[in-house]
């Protein structure tokens, strides 16, 4: 038999002495490493749970600590074990209590067969990986870490500091080249022995001992100055997530398992009884595999570690409530922002959503209600038309529609006179919204309603006022959404242009011209309705500079080109 | 944060320990099979009036999630409950008289139990109508969630409160015991939640759901709070502050992140639109004992409705935590 395997363990002593079982009914030899912190009366529970099989040896305890150097002592005691306890073991594949066989055993031991001089171990010089969590990369091995990172975090940080501080480096001896990569290697006899039996190895030690998490680079820089042919990669399946701690495998990962034909997998959960069951028992549908592929694990794994830094873009919850400013966005997808079209135009909504297929609903923030498009009470998501509601919290309410209609472009209109102050910087810095503006609009309901000349005069001025406040957000230079704005005199001279603008940006009609316009108000009389409110004091600036006359309104103009506030 | 501000929280926690031990004096045991507590044990933690229909369902849920040993506070049932989980094998339960509102709502002698046996233990404290849904619990038990947890060194699991109703009015479809409430109560709204964040605690303040949509439309603030962190690897130094909705030290309340991404984070189904609302909205009502005067139940009765009917176009159908995950109200988080 050509394997040997080395189990590191420290807990589920039921798991390993399965595992350590499988191994060896199999014919291939086990040394088993016990962390010395592990209590005597288990251990040696375990010693005579498999005192029947005379391939397994116990090598002497070290203890091993996560990111110290007992780990690799460990495997170098069990190695030297398994090297000469066993002289037939050409590879020695070092495995952890929680790593599983998932192939037969006979294809491993082939698989190494027929590639006798091979050395699978992941090995990368650290200047060309990201790996690395928490900002130690080289200083690994230029500074030295007498304080446990789990223990003593701040002992560690503060020693760290003081050795950057006064710039205490330490050289590599023999100008050996820092390697790094998982700690789960598959060494052949002849480069394990050069390692272990180096002249050297007692300077390559004393060295490494003061290395910060050595298990993952001792074996992976000394393998460089023996190894013959090495692959860099590991035989385990093991997957990291953003903090650099492994991935545990559960029953439902069954099959997703077998089909990544990897050899070994870690870190299996103790009480997954479907998986050991699965993987530990002869597996009937031998298939013909060969490569390892675990190419689907890897992309479930990297999108829990996306969801973890990323989230989900525009989704405020329970576990995801981003900062202001750190939001990845602040809504979930695009839409679109009118400001006196449906004051316009007579009936510029139900035209939009026709000719664009989005929904468009009515004012949106207006103060006596919610007017969600056909009037109803609730949209998606349960969320209600009170105005209460949604005042008490405006942000919430517009992210919640748009993340409960997202597939669906929404529009909605806006007035001056609408609840939109909370939000109108949200809406002006996201890069979703499209929003579009004629000033001056609110003057049309006005001029058509039936108030009292006074009365009019002073909603003109609170409007106006309100308006121009809102138009300042939007110049802004930190406005990110696509803002276009018009004064009402230069929309109505020529409508068709800003119209087949907007349209072409929501995007989802082809590029023909338009053929069909809303049908804007009768604005007969209503020069003169703005030459009444200037006589009165009233300049209703923000309509723009509209012509006196109808006659005058007739004669062709050069349209002014409308502006882009970017 | 500074000194004085943590100073004044510590002092608080303190505060309502001691709190808790005063009040402890109001429990006396029924049955205490605490002994059989063994190591790493996961153990929930409940207080109940009156809820002897909804037990057996409640105790073989949690039962098949994992759950090793169940801690009860009777607070004074006339209908049996004590008596029924005083002959449950996994039980211990205590009774009281006392009035629940001066207990803080229950939370003084879930304080006291928790800081006597919770030590060391992941303990789940619930009321007898909610039900713990997190990530993948449909295919790994509780202790998978809680070996993960302990392996990321994260100390406590947010699930934020859902409430669940039926279709027409609550009480047209009579619960029997024993039944899974779901089969009834199915339904909920999925986006009309607004958070903020409580600066001083550091926890975050969800508001929505039926409740704010049917009762509360024209004062909001008024409605009740969805945010509970019911899953925590207890240390006797922690104390629960307002309800499970957020506790002491402070750092147990981050179960958010605050940098774009999501941390794992379940729901809790909250089952309490059952045929058995109406009689205990009556009930609570002439007692007085719930929060803030009762301005719930109150609001209740106010809005006339008997049997109000929380359904609308726009609710949606209870399938199982994927739904729940897509939706947006829970998350995976880094667990795969």
């Amino acid at each position: 038999m050509s394997l040997g395997v080395i189990l590191l363990i420290h807990n589920a002593l039921d798991r390993v002495e399965q595992v350590a079982r499988h191994w060896a009914t199999h014919g291939v030899p086990v040394v088993i490493h016990a962390d010395s912190r592990m209590p005597n009366s288990r251990y040696q529970m375990l010693i005579k749970g498999l005192s029947d099989l005379e391939n397994i040896r116990f090598s002497a305890r070290h203890k091993c600590e996560w990111g110290t150097w007992g780990l690799v002592a460990a495997s170098q005691s069990a190695a030297e074990v398994m090297l000469q306890d066993f002289p037939a073991v050409r590879h020695v594949y070092l495995a952890s209590g929680s790593c599983l066989p998932l192939r037969p055993v006979e294809e491993l031991v082939q698989y190494l067969a027929e590639r006798p001089n091979t050395d699978f171990i992941e090995s990368a010089t650290l200047a060309d990986v990201p790996w690395t969590i928490g900002g130690l990369d080289h200083e690994r091995f230029t500074l030295r870490f007498p304080f446990s990172w789990k223990r003593n975090r701040r002992l560690f940080d503060l020693c760290v500091d003081f050795q950057r501080r006064f710039r205490m480096h330490r050289q590599m001896p023999d100008g050996l080249i820092p390697h790094m990569g998982s700690q789960w290697w598959c060494l052949t006899r002849q480069t394990l022995t050069a390692i272990l039996q180096d002249p050297r190895r007692g300077i390559y030690e004393r060295f490494f001992r003061q290395v910060w998490i050595p298990d993952e680079s001792y074996f992976q820089t000394l393998v460089r100055l023996y190894s013959r042919d090495i692959q860099s990669r590991s035989l385990t399946l093991s997957k990291f997530d953003f903090q650099g701690k492994p991935h545990i495998f559960y029953d439902d990962h069954l099959q997703l398992l077998r089909r990544s034909d990897c050899f070994v997998a870690r870190k299996i959960w103790p009480y997954a009884d479907r998986l050991y069951n699965a993987f530990l028992t002869p597996q009937p549908d031998a298939l013909n595999r060969t490569e390892p592929n675990p190419g689907k694990i890897d992309r479930i794994f990297a999108k829990a570690v996306e969801r973890r830094t990323q989230g989900r873009t525009g989704l405020y919850m329970q576990s995801r409530f981003p900062n202001p400013d750190w939001e990845n966005g602040f809504t979930a997808s695009e839409y679109s922002m009118f400001e006196g079209f449906s004051e316009l135009f007579e009936d510029f909504e139900s035209w939009l959503g026709r000719l664009t297929g989005a929904r468009v609903h009515g004012h949106l923030f207006a103060p006596e209600r919610v007017h969600y498009e056909g009037a109803v009470k609730v949209i998606n998501g349960a969320l209600s038309d009170s105005a209460a509601l949604r005042d008490r919290n405006p942000r919430a309410f517009l992210t919640n529609m748009i993340w409960n209609t997202r597939g669906e472009r929404q529009c909605f209109q806006v007035g001056p006179a609408d609840h939109i102050q909370e939000v109108e910087w949200d809406i002006a810095k996201d890069p979703n919204a499209q929003i579009c503006v004629i000033t001056g609009a609110w003057a049309v309901p006005l001029f058509r309603s039936n108030l009292d000349f006074s009365e009019i005069r002073r909603t003109a001025a609170e409007l106006q006022r309100r308006e121009s406040r809102h138009l300042d957000v939007l110049r802004s230079p930190y406005a990110k959404a696509r803002i276009h704005i018009w004064s009402l005199a230069e929309f109505v001279e020529a409508p068709m242009e800003p119209l087949q603008a907007i349209i072409g940006e929501i995007g989802q009609t082809d590029k023909r011209r338009l053929t069909e316009a809303p049908k804007m108000v009768n604005l007969t009389g209503f020069a003169q309705f703005l030459q009444n409110l200037k006589n009165q004091g009233m300049h209703p600036y923000l309509t723009g500079d509209f012509p006196n006359t109808l006659e005058e309104r007739e004669k062709p103009r050069k349209p002014r080109k409308p502006y882009l506030v970017k | 944060m500074g000194a004085i501000q943590s100073y004044g929280l510590r002092l608080e926690r303190k505060r309502w320990r001691y709190r808790a031990m005063r009040k402890s004096r109001e429990l006396s045991p029924l049955v205490n099979r605490t002994a059989y507590i063994r190591e790493a044990d996961l153990l929930v933690f409940c207080t109940l009036r009156n809820e002897a229909k909804r037990l057996p369902y409640f105790l073989e849920y949690y039962r098949n999630l994992g759950i090793n040993h169940f801690l009860f506070v009777d607070n004074d049932s006339t209908d049996g409950s004590a008596d029924y989980l005083a002959e449950q094998p996994d039980s211990s339960v205590w009774r009281t008289n006392a009035s629940y509102k001066r207990s803080r709502f229950g939370m003084d002698w879930i304080n006291w139990l928790l800081m006597k046996y919770g030590n060391g233990h992941w303990c789940l404290t619930v009321d007898p109508d909610e039900f713990l849904i997190y990530p993948f619990c449909d295919t790994r038990p509780l202790r998978a969630l809680t070996d993960w947890l302990d392996a990321s060194s994260i100390k406590s699991f947010g699930a934020m409160l859902l409430d669940m109703y039926p279709k027409g009015p609550i009480g047209t479809q009579p619960y029997r015991a024993g039944q899974d409430p779901l089969e009834i109560a199915m339904w909920f709204d999925s986006g009309n939640y607004t958070i903020e964040r409580n600066h001083k605690y550091g926890n975050l303040w969800i508001q929505g759901g039926p409740r704010a949509r049917v009762f509360f439309p024209d004062e909001p603030y008024h409605a009740p709070a969805l945010n509970k962190v019911p899953l925590v690897k207890w240390d006797d130094r922690y104390a629960y502050i307002s309800s499970t909705h957020s506790l002491l030290p402070r750092g147990l309340n981050l179960i958010y992140d605050e940098w774009g991404g999501e941390k794992s984070s379940g729901v809790l189904l909250h089952t309490k639109f059952l045929d058995t609302f109406t009689h205990k909205a009556e009930e609570e009502l002439q007692r007085g004992e719930h929060y803030a005067g009762s301005r719930e139940y109150k609001m209740y009765a106010e809005r006339g409705q008997v049997s109000p009917d929380l359904w609308c176009t726009w609710s949606e159908k209870y399938i199982n935590w994927r739904q729940l995950e897509i939706l947006g109200l829970m998350s995976k988080g880094n667990w795969a």
